[in-house]
């Protein structure tokens, strides 16, 4: 059963091409997933990309006694519906505020209602075709434009899509994530001290150690059920405030802390211990004075990307209420908040189609400082890491 | 308003008290050591060992008060609670003072005191899954009492419906009772799961070996971050994405081929959740690969096997622990996801094989029996926590046999960076 060299030629370049074609297919999985990656950015920025823009139009408002009473007067009906109902809810109290406004009739850019928005953008909309001519007219006339919309990022929630911006729920998760910072960072720098430096190798530490990468593993939403049965039932946490999601987090945090810190911990080289133990010091010395400071930038980097984490964290927050409708800034811990994964997912079920475009929009700053938070975490630790 | 500033109070004093016994301890060991007397610590030694003795038992009672009152429900008025703390941080103090003399090892006592503290903040994490078990558990009792274990276990038809009337006391005026036969929403979970680990198994454990095996550090150092960010997108935009974006191709799909699709069908959320867990199976295969030593390869090499060869008789067996380890992991992950299958996925719990239908999971269930508006007691809230019991313990025997599987190959390679 000798083969010729002919047919073990051919089997050789027959078992080559199979190598070859592991390496394209594996080659394959790798851009598919980047692939994916792209295409989800891509489609995120055009969806999202046009909530930066809002439509003004520049419209004719009398300040009269009677707009006073009947808001909606204050403009004449032609471009009643145009112009946003919010808005338009807002001219009493501008007019309190400034009385000598009182009388007097201004061309003004007033906010455009969100269908004239989506008609502006080219996307379907409800307006009528009379109304679509007098948008083309006045878009003609330059009284009609798209400009860019700081409303997004200063004003809060709003059942009416063309005043809703992120700003109540960018203040609420910066001081949910306060609240998480403040728990988990003392709490996790601790326990993985602990568990590195001073605990003895018994039962009790195993257990903990193994209940750390247990905790790491558990589904987020058990975490809002443990929030809503212990905080909220049985200590009595105000529900819906960052308070109580904040504290929810920390414990989801805790897991990455612990374990960020003691792989930072256990690069820190024996060496630099025995040496500050030879010259005298007491186990909290060497800790405080030298294993710390030098596993520092690495304790930072977790941190940053537990950080990272909570901050897109929503299942354990909508268990325990912070789905809440909240159109004002509010900064107290104790109030009624959401965050921007919770303002994200509300706008998403949201039945008008210009909501899509606040969703998307959201996204895009929700990702902007995920993608920066853990950039800056992994600059730091090509900055900071250190080979000994 | 008023508890606050009897609060705020509290703080400046026990603050005002910790730097009195700072200042005085430092000065008298100051003082001693002035005099001449050898003394066994550092004067900042003994002077932070009196600020732990009077801040230390103060804040103590000051918890334990405040524990005791949750717990049991005794009245204690904060005022004397909080002055009770305060006069015992006040007798801490004379005790720390009394303790500055030159043959106190005050050195080693805050070493202990620290040794503690760190030992207290190490048992958080067993209390939180102490608290995880507990919340979960005593409702879960509570909803068995209330409908049986055996119906939930066995049935097949999941309509909480009516249990609010239930109770509200009028329960004979709802059509049908309340049924809570959980296989439903088992099927679905598993199905989407299934769906999302026939994405993210190939094509996780494929890059995985691209990357240990074929690609230059180049390509290696450019998709390792792409990956990374794959994993820190929030599961929130996913669902989005699935929502929006994903289930309508499906459906258009579907529609071409002459089938009929739900817009909230199973295979969009199935999809983009094998998409989000992608990164997590590639990163730890890729971990594992790397890890088989080189030896093995330089021998299979050297019989002359080709590349593919190697890697799949001698590399991938050597690893398959670890990539069990890695794919039990992303299915306690793709059980326990939420977001996705909430935004994308259906809410009626429907017992079918079929991916394009829409069905729901036990998560979409535990958020939906959560988020009405109904009273804590009825039945369908306690079913949530029913769920959260079952989720609990499938995604802990998960994770147990995955770290079982991956000591045993940390162990047989001796690597110590898994």
């Amino acid at each position: 059963m000798s083969q010729s060299f002919d047919e073990i030629t051919a089997q050789l370049k027959r078992r080559h091409r199979k190598s070859a074609r592991l390496k394209w297919m594996s080659m394959g999985a790798l851009i598919l997933a980047a692939a994916f990656l792209v295409v989800f950015i891509g489609d995120m920025l055009v969806k999202g990309l046009p909530a930066f823009q809002q439509a003004q139009v520049q419209v004719e408002v009398s300040y009269t006694e009677q707009s006073m009473q009947i808001p909606p007067a204050a403009v004449n009906d032609e471009v009643r519906n145009l112009v946003s109902r919010g808005y338009l809810r807002l001219i009493p109290g501008r007019m309190r505020d400034n009385p000598e406004l009182m009388g007097t009739t201004r061309m003004e850019w007033v906010l455009a209602d969100a269908e004239v928005d989506q008609y502006l953008k080219g996307h379907y909309t409800r307006l009528s075709d009379s109304q679509k001519r007098t948008v083309d007219r006045l878009e003609e006339a330059g009284r009609a434009e798209l400009r860019f919309n700081t409303r997004f990022f200063t004003s809060g929630d709003s059942k009416m899509p063309e005043l809703a911006g992120i700003a109540s729920a960018a203040v609420g998760t910066v001081l949910t994530l306060i609240v998480t910072m403040l728990v988990s960072f003392p709490i996790g720098v601790m326990t993985a001290v602990y568990l590195e430096e001073f605990a003895p190798d018994n039962r009790l530490t195993q257990i903990i150690e193994i209940n750390i990468n247990n905790l790491a593993a558990v589904p987020s939403i058990l975490f809002g059920l443990l929030g809503l049965a212990i905080y909220i039932n049985f200590f009595g946490v105000p529900r819906s405030t960052p308070l109580v999601g904040g504290l929810t987090l920390a414990l989801m945090t805790l897991p990455v802390i612990i374990i960020a810190t003691r792989t930072a911990l256990r690069s820190v080289p024996d060496t630099i211990r025995q040496a500050a133990f030879g010259v005298g010091c007491s186990r909290w010395q060497v800790v405080r004075d030298h294993v710390l400071p030098l596993s520092l930038p690495g304790i930072m980097t977790g941190s940053i990307i537990g950080l990272a984490q909570a901050m897109g964290e929503t299942a354990p927050l909508i268990i325990i209420g912070m789905v809440a409708f909240i159109p004002d800034v509010s900064t107290s811990f104790t109030n009624a908040a959401t965050v921007m994964p919770a303002q994200i997912f509300t706008w998403a079920g949201e039945p008008e189609r210009a909501f899509i475009e606040k969703t998307a929009g959201g996204i895009l700053v929700l990702l902007a400082v995920l993608i920066s938070l853990n950039a800056s975490a992994v600059w730091m630790r090509k900055k900071f890491e250190r080979r000994w | 308003m008023q508890t606050n500033q009897i609060f705020l109070l509290f703080c400046g004093v026990l603050l005002a008290l910790g730097l009195a016994a700072f200042f005085m301890a430092r000065a008298k060991a100051t003082r001693t050591r002035a005099s001449g007397t050898a003394m066994y610590a550092q004067p900042d030694q003994y002077a932070w060992f009196s600020v732990l003795t009077t801040a230390g038992p103060a804040v103590l009672v000051g918890v334990v008060g405040a524990f005791v009152m949750l717990l049991v429900g005794a009245e204690i008025p904060t005022p004397y609670l909080l002055s009770g703390s305060l006069v015992i941080a006040a007798v801490g103090l004379l005790f720390g003072m009394r303790q500055v003399r030159p043959d106190f090892h005050a050195r080693q006592a805050i070493e202990k005191v620290i040794q503690v503290i760190l030992a207290t903040a190490a048992m958080v994490s067993i209390l939180t899954t102490l608290g995880i078990l507990i919340s979960i558990v005593f409702e879960a009792i509570r909803f068995f009492q209330i409908q049986s274990f055996w119906d939930f276990i066995t049935g097949t038809t999941w309509d909480p419906g009516a249990s609010f009337l239930a109770a509200a006391g009028r329960a004979d005026e709802a059509g049908s009772a309340a049924q809570f036969g959980s296989i439903p929403l088992f099927a679905g979970t598993f199905l989407i799961t299934l769906i999302a680990m026939l994405v993210a198994i190939p094509v996780g454990l494929f890059a995985a070996i691209y990357m240990a095996e074929f690609a230059p550090d180049r390509i290696r150092t450019l998709a390792k971050p792409v990956l990374e960010v794959l994993a820190g997108i929030p599961t929130v935009v996913y669902g989005f994405f699935a929502a929006i974006t994903v289930a309508p191709i499906v459906v258009d799909i579907a529609g071409w081929l002459g089938l009929e699709a739900s817009y909230s069908n199973a295979l969009a959320p199935g999809l983009v959740m094998g998409i989000m867990i992608i990164p997590f199976i590639s990163s730890l295969s890729d971990d594992v690969i790397t890890a088989v030593p080189d030896s093995m390869r330089q021998g299979s090499l050297a019989l002359g096997m080709t590349k593919a060869e190697t890697i799949k008789s001698v590399v991938l067996p050597a690893s398959l622990p670890g990539i069990i380890s890695a794919s039990l992991l992303a299915v306690s992950r793709a059980l326990g996801e939420t977001m996705i299958v909430v935004m994308a996925a259906g809410m009626r719990p429907n017992l079918t094989a079929n991916p394009l239908e829409d069905m729901t999971t036990v998560t979409v269930r535990i958020v939906a029996a959560l988020t009405g508006d109904q009273e804590f007691e009825s039945a369908e809230t306690l079913s949530a926590f029913a769920l959260g019991l079952v989720l609990f313990v499938v995604t802990l025997a998960l994770n147990m046999v995955s770290v079982i599987m991956i000591r045993r190959f940390r162990e047989k390679y001796r690597s110590n960076n898994l």
